[in-house]
This record gives structure tokens, C-alpha cells and sequence, in this order.
């Protein structure tokens, strides 16, 4: 089995995974019907692309695996998603701030990831483009209207930038299975989007009449399966289903 | 409560091209972004159009329909402007 | 305007619904139509946005990934379907606002089912198939209601609907072929929530109130009675189907009136539920409030920001 590729996708597919499980948790508590129905779009968005990586995933690995067992049946430590994904809805500046800031770059990775010499990923990255720029058009309207909203909610959404800017620096680490991947021309190198992603970011706060972080001190580790404490419950509820009726199929 | 509201909405989609924009329904929005951007997640979560219209409601100008006798009934009996006004022969076809 | 002139106004207007007429937002309508449909369709709006706290419960949880965006699509379907009604009941003249008001307040209802807890995966299937199921049956009929807003927005709904139902179906044909923890799982989930389903019909007709007037403005095609009928007679062979019990032991074929006769419904719970003493009742209410409250300062900012935009457009005209 090619272990990197393998865990390559995971890392990929984990990020969307948690993303989409947190918009989940909103489905009917949104603050208009019709921002309900946008955030579960998303949410629906990501658990489609969740599921063409995982099922690749599984025939790469090529045992009994289905795409559940990849998605429900690992242990905390296994899962490789960067830790802003699995930050919780504290509000919603924060669920918006969260959107942004990843979907930023996930629209970069995939431009790049369609460049791909593996052709299954590449066509995966081209039909996550286009979900991924609505993405990012939505948020980063979101994060303009709350920046130049109200004063209240000016507040609430540089507050919520601010406590997940430190999240931001993981996204461009690479992993070994990363490197390993870039060699053969399949990975994406994440080290090169950082640049730019920072520009457009700020770009885009200071058009929201908000201020970019100057903070230098970054958290890691989800990359290397070290999340935060928010992962444990997040995970309790995905896999209660796996977990409690093992060898089930519904 | 909110001393604002968002104002209501009208969607028009276009099914496809070659087909004229129709109204689906209403939506409230803050601005013409969000109702663009709404009307697309609320109405053509089907793949049911390839182009969107939104205009805020209140710019709508209705007929009322107590004129409805003034405004329509006039119409009703200009049977000529219809092509089943004028004889012709049996013989002419194509016509 | 006269009594009189009102009288014969009315007069056409029942004329006109009894032509299969439809009525359209700005006609003249007897001040009792307007009351009586910004009541159903808001309730029928609040049901829909209240049932998808029920199932909302169950998406982080759902067992499979397939499952998930399926229960998902579905939710997103009921805030859809929320959206389609409330605008549809906005041209009576009421807002959104003032209808969440009502619900927020109690003094508007919503389908009392919804105040049932989901508690385990085959509720969902329960729910899927039942309630929806015999939302259904209650709402077919409504495509062809004469309030022409309502009519559109109900064909809307039920062709959007059409896969909700299997969707709960399937989850239940899964569950009862599969080990026997699975099919005790869905046993029990149809053990609870099938007399929900068939209260959910609504009362019995000798004490129904609406239901005369309601016929005549086609907001009801059939009695509560009736609609009830159907349910248990296309549901009874589904859950033979799947080899699953419905918990009633007077339930049999009555080859005279080929139907099924069935027990006694409780209505001291339905009542009990309906006056908002259900298990879920208050948790139902508060999320819906919270919500709303928690969304105030968001609604707020993204108007703020409106305003300002077109104040900058308009000083870049100058």
C-alpha cells in the first residue's frame, strides 16, 4: 500500500471532515433561515468531498476499509486536520472567522492540487474549486459585513480573528507524508501558498475595516495528531454510531 | 426585537438557457449580495436554474385587481387580432 | 363599505373559490380567509422549522457518511420549506418577524410531534417514514388549495418532499434486516413514535373545529377522521414488509370496509402535548428563541452594512 499517499489524502480529507461536522452542528439554530440553509450548503459541500477522498483512501489501502471505517473508526491521535477546523461555533463571528481564514486557503491548495500527477486527486481538486470559491465568496462577505457592520459585531468578529489568527501558521507545515508527496510531483507544496494567502487575508480584513493580528505566537500539532481538547468531543459524536454498534451496516 | 428587518425579495430563475427567467419565490436579504447569494442556496439546490434575478420587493409595481375590468376586459373581445378572425378558403394552406 | 356590499362580495368571492378560482395576494378576501390562512400557514411554516430540531439532533451522530448528507439535505429541505410558507403567508401582510413572534410567544402552534425526543438512530427512520409519511397525506391535497401563494409553495414542498420519506424508509428496511440489535432498535422507535403519527392527523372530526369552512377554501380536502384512515391502511402493509409490529393489538383487516379497524388513540396526551406540557416542549421553544436572539446582533450588522454600501455607492454618484 503506498503509506504516503494514503496518508497524503487523509490529511486532506480530515480538514473537511471536521469543517463540515462543526457547520453540521448549526443546521437549525442559524440566524436566519436563509444563512441556515447557506452554512449547511457548505456543510453539505465538504462531507461530498470527504467522501471522494475517503473512498479513494480506501481503495488505496485496499483491505476491508470503507469510507466509514476511514472517516469513523480512528483513534484521536490518527487524525491528521488542522487544529482551526475542529475550533467549536463559539459564535457565529467565530464560525465565519473559521470559514475565512480556511477557506483562504483551501481555495489555493486546490488550485494547486489540480496540477496534480495523480489524476484521481486532480479530478477531485477540480470539482472542489468550485464549491470551495463560493465558499470563499461567502465567508469573506460575511467577514466584510460583520467588520462593517456594527459596532457590536466589529467586536465579536476581530475578537474571533484574533483567537483563531494562531491556528493560521499550521496550515502551510508539512508533514513527512507531505514532502514525500511534493517529490512526486502528486502533493501540493504548502510551504509556497503562505505568502500569498497571508496578503489576501489581510487584504480582505483591512477591506472589513478590521485589523490583522500581530501576533507571532502559532499553535501546531494537528498535522502530527496532536489537536486540541475540543477534537475528543467533536469525535465522540461522529463515531458514537461506530463505536457503540461495531460491525454494523445502516 | 431588531429595529430592522431584511427587506423581502423576489427570485426569478432561469431554468435553462433559451427559457425566460421565472418567479420562484421570495426570500429576505440585506443587501442585493446576500439575496443573490441566498436565492442560489434557497431555490436552485436542484440544479434548477442557470441565472438568478433578484429585485427587492417594494420596487414591484402591481396592477390592483379592482381595475382588473378597465385594465383586461377591453382586450376580450378584439378577436381580430387573432388569426381564427379571418376566413379562408379550405383550399389555402400554409396560412 | 356596506354590510351589504361586503355580503355580496363574499358572495363572489365563495363563487369564485367553488369555480376552482384561485385567489391571488392583492384580491379582496373576507377578513376571516386572510385570519384563517396567515394561521395555518404559519403554523404549517413553524412546523417545518421546529421539525428540524428533532433530526437536526442526529446529524453529528448519523452512522455513515452517506447517512449524513442524506439526513442533512434533508433539514436544510425543512428550513426550505419554512422559507417557501413563511414568504408565502408574507403576502397576507404579516412579516417573518411578527409570525416568530407568535411562535416565540405560544400563541402560535406548531405540529406537536415535534415536542417528542429523537433518542435513538431508527428515530430517524421512524420520523422519515412515519411523520413525514403522514405529512404527506395532509399536505398533497394543499397543491391544489385556493389561496394561490400557499398552493404554489405547497407543490414546491411536496416535489422537494418526495425523497424524505424514503429516505426514512430506507433507514428502517436497513435496520430491520440487520442484527437483531438493529431490528429491536427500529421495533422500538416505531413502538414510540407510531401513535404520535396518527394524533398528528389531528383530532377526531366530532371534535375538530375548523373543518367545514376549512373544506369549502380547500385548505382541507378530507376529515381528520379520514385522512387517519389512509395512513394506517398504506402504512400497516409497509411495516409488514420489513417484518416490524405495529404496537397496537386491536389493529385488524376489516374486509368489509376494507380498512383496517384500529384502538383507541390517547388524546389526554395529545391534548397535553398540544398545551405544551410534551417531553420536548420547552427545549423545542428555547432553541428556536435562542436562535433567534443569539442571531439579532448578525441580522443587525449585516443591515448596518447594507446601509452603509449604498451610502458609499451613492456619494460615488455625486
Amino acid at each position: 500500500m503506498k503509506q504516503n499517499l494514503y496518508n497524503y489524502i487523509l490529511g486532506i480529507a480530515d480538514n473537511s471532515l471536521m469543517l463540515g461536522q462543526r457547520l453540521g452542528e448549526l443546521t437549525g439554530h442559524g440566524p436566519s433561515l436563509e444563512t441556515d440553509i447557506a452554512c449547511t450548503n457548505i456543510s453539505l459541500d465538504l462531507f461530498g468531498q470527504v467522501r471522494s477522498y475517503f473512498q479513494y483512501a480506501a481503495k488505496i489501502a485496499g483491505d476491508e476499509r470503507t469510507e466509514d471505517d476511514i472517516a469513523m473508526l480512528r483513534k484521536e491521535r490518527d487524525y491528521k486536520n488542522v487544529l482551526l477546523v475542529e475550533q467549536p461555533n463559539t459564535n457565529f463571528a467565530y464560525t465565519l472567522g473559521r470559514q475565512f481564514l480556511f477557506d483562504v486557503y483551501h481555495l489555493a491548495f486546490l488550485k494547486e492540487l489540480q496540477k496534480s500527477a495523480d489524476l484521481t486527486l486532480s479530478a477531485i481538486a477540480n470539482k472542489c474549486i468550485k464549491e470551495v470559491s463560493y465558499h470563499e465568496r461567502f465567508s469573506s462577505d460575511w467577514v466584510k459585513r460583520l467588520g462593517d457592520g456594527t459596532e457590536e459585531s466589529k467586536a465579536k468578529m476581530q475578537e474571533a480573528i484574533n483567537d483563531l489568527w494562531t491556528y493560521t501558521d499550521e496550515l502551510f507545515h508539512q508533514t513527512e507524508a507531505d514532502k514525500a508527496m511534493v517529490e512526486e510531483g502528486i502533493g501540493v507544496d504548502v510551504t509556497k501558498l503562505k505568502e500569498a494567502y497571508y496578503k489576501n487575508v489581510s487584504d480582505l480584513l483591512l477591506e472589513s475595516i478590521l485589523e490583522v493580528p500581530e501576533s507571532k505566537y502559532f499553535q501546531k500539532g494537528g498535522k502530527q495528531g496532536i489537536h486540541t481538547e475540543h477534537l475528543g468531543y467533536l469525535l465522540s459524536d461522529l463515531q458514537y454510531m461506530q463505536r457503540t454498534y461495531p460491525n454494523m451496516e445502516w | 426585537m431588531s429595529t430592522k428587518n431584511w427587506p423581502l425579495w423576489e427570485v426569478f430563475v432561469r431554468s435553462k438557457n433559451g427559457l425566460e427567467h421565472r418567479h420562484c419565490g421570495s426570500l429576505h436579504a440585506a443587501d442585493e449580495d446576500m439575496a443573490l447569494e441566498n436565492a442560489r442556496d434557497v431555490y436552485t439546490r436542484r440544479s434548477e436554474g442557470v441565472s438568478i434575478w433578484v429585485v427587492e420587493s417594494k420596487h414591484i409595481t402591481a396592477s390592483n385587481p379592482e381595475n382588473n375590468g378597465e385594465m383586461f376586459e377591453p382586450a376580450q373581445d378584439k378577436v381580430y387580432r387573432h388569426p381564427t378572425f379571418y376566413d379562408l378558403p379550405d383550399e389555402v394552406k400554409h396560412m | 363599505m356596506s354590510e351589504e356590499q361586503i355580503k355580496s362580495l363574499e358572495k363572489q368571492f365563495e363563487a369564485r373559490i367553488a369555480r376552482d378560482e384561485k385567489i391571488e395576494p392583492k384580491d379582496w378576501m373576507p377578513e376571516k380567509y386572510r385570519k384563517t390562512h396567515i394561521r395555518q400557514m404559519s403554523q404549517h411554516a413553524h412546523s417545518e422549522i421546529v421539525g428540524m430540531l428533532p433530526e437536526g439532533n442526529w446529524i453529528t451522530r448519523a452512522p455513515s457518511l452517506r447517512r449524513k448528507v442524506a439526513l442533512l439535505a434533508k433539514v436544510q429541505d425543512e428550513a426550505g420549506h419554512g422559507l417557501y410558507l413563511y414568504s408565502a403567508t408574507e403576502t397576507l401582510g404579516i412579516s417573518r418577524e411578527e409570525m416568530y413572534e407568535q411562535l416565540h410567544t405560544g400563541k402560535a402552534k406548531y405540529s406537536s410531534i415535534f415536542n417528542y425526543p429523537t433518542i435513538t438512530w431508527a428515530d430517524m427512520g421512524a420520523i422519515g417514514w412515519l411523520v413525514d409519511g403522514a405529512a404527506i397525506i395532509n399536505q398533497v391535497p394543499l397543491c391544489n388549495t385556493s389561496y394561490g401563494p400557499y398552493a404554489r409553495a405547497m407543490i414546491r414542498v411536496c416535489k422537494e418532499e418526495s425523497f424524505h420519506q424514503r429516505q426514512g424508509y430506507e433507514i428502517m428496511i436497513k435496520l430491520a434486516n440487520g442484527t437483531p440489535e438493529q431490528k429491536e432498535m427500529a421495533q422500538d422507535a416505531l413502538n414510540r413514535w407510531w401513535w404520535p403519527s396518527l394524533m398528528m392527523l389531528g383530532p377526531t372530526d366530532d371534535v375538530s373545529v375548523h373543518t367545514a369552512q376549512s373544506m369549502k377554501w380547500k385548505l382541507k380536502r378530507k376529515s381528520n377522521d379520514d385522512l387517519r384512515q389512509q395512513f394506517i391502511d398504506q402504512t400497516v402493509p409497509q411495516a409488514e414488509l420489513i417484518g416490524l409490529t405495529i404496537p397496537d393489538p386491536d389493529l385488524k383487516w376489516n374486509e368489509e370496509r376494507k380498512s383496517y379497524d384500529f384502538g383507541a388513540i390517547d388524546w389526554d396526551e395529545f391534548w397535553q402535548v398540544v398545551k405544551g406540557h410534551g417531553p420536548c416542549n420547552k427545549e423545542r421553544m428555547k432553541a428556536r428563541v435562542d436562535a433567534w436572539e443569539e442571531g439579532e446582533w448578525i441580522r443587525d450588522a449585516a443591515m448596518a452594512h447594507a446601509e452603509k454600501k449604498q451610502e458609499r455607492k451613492e456619494k460615488q454618484a455625486v
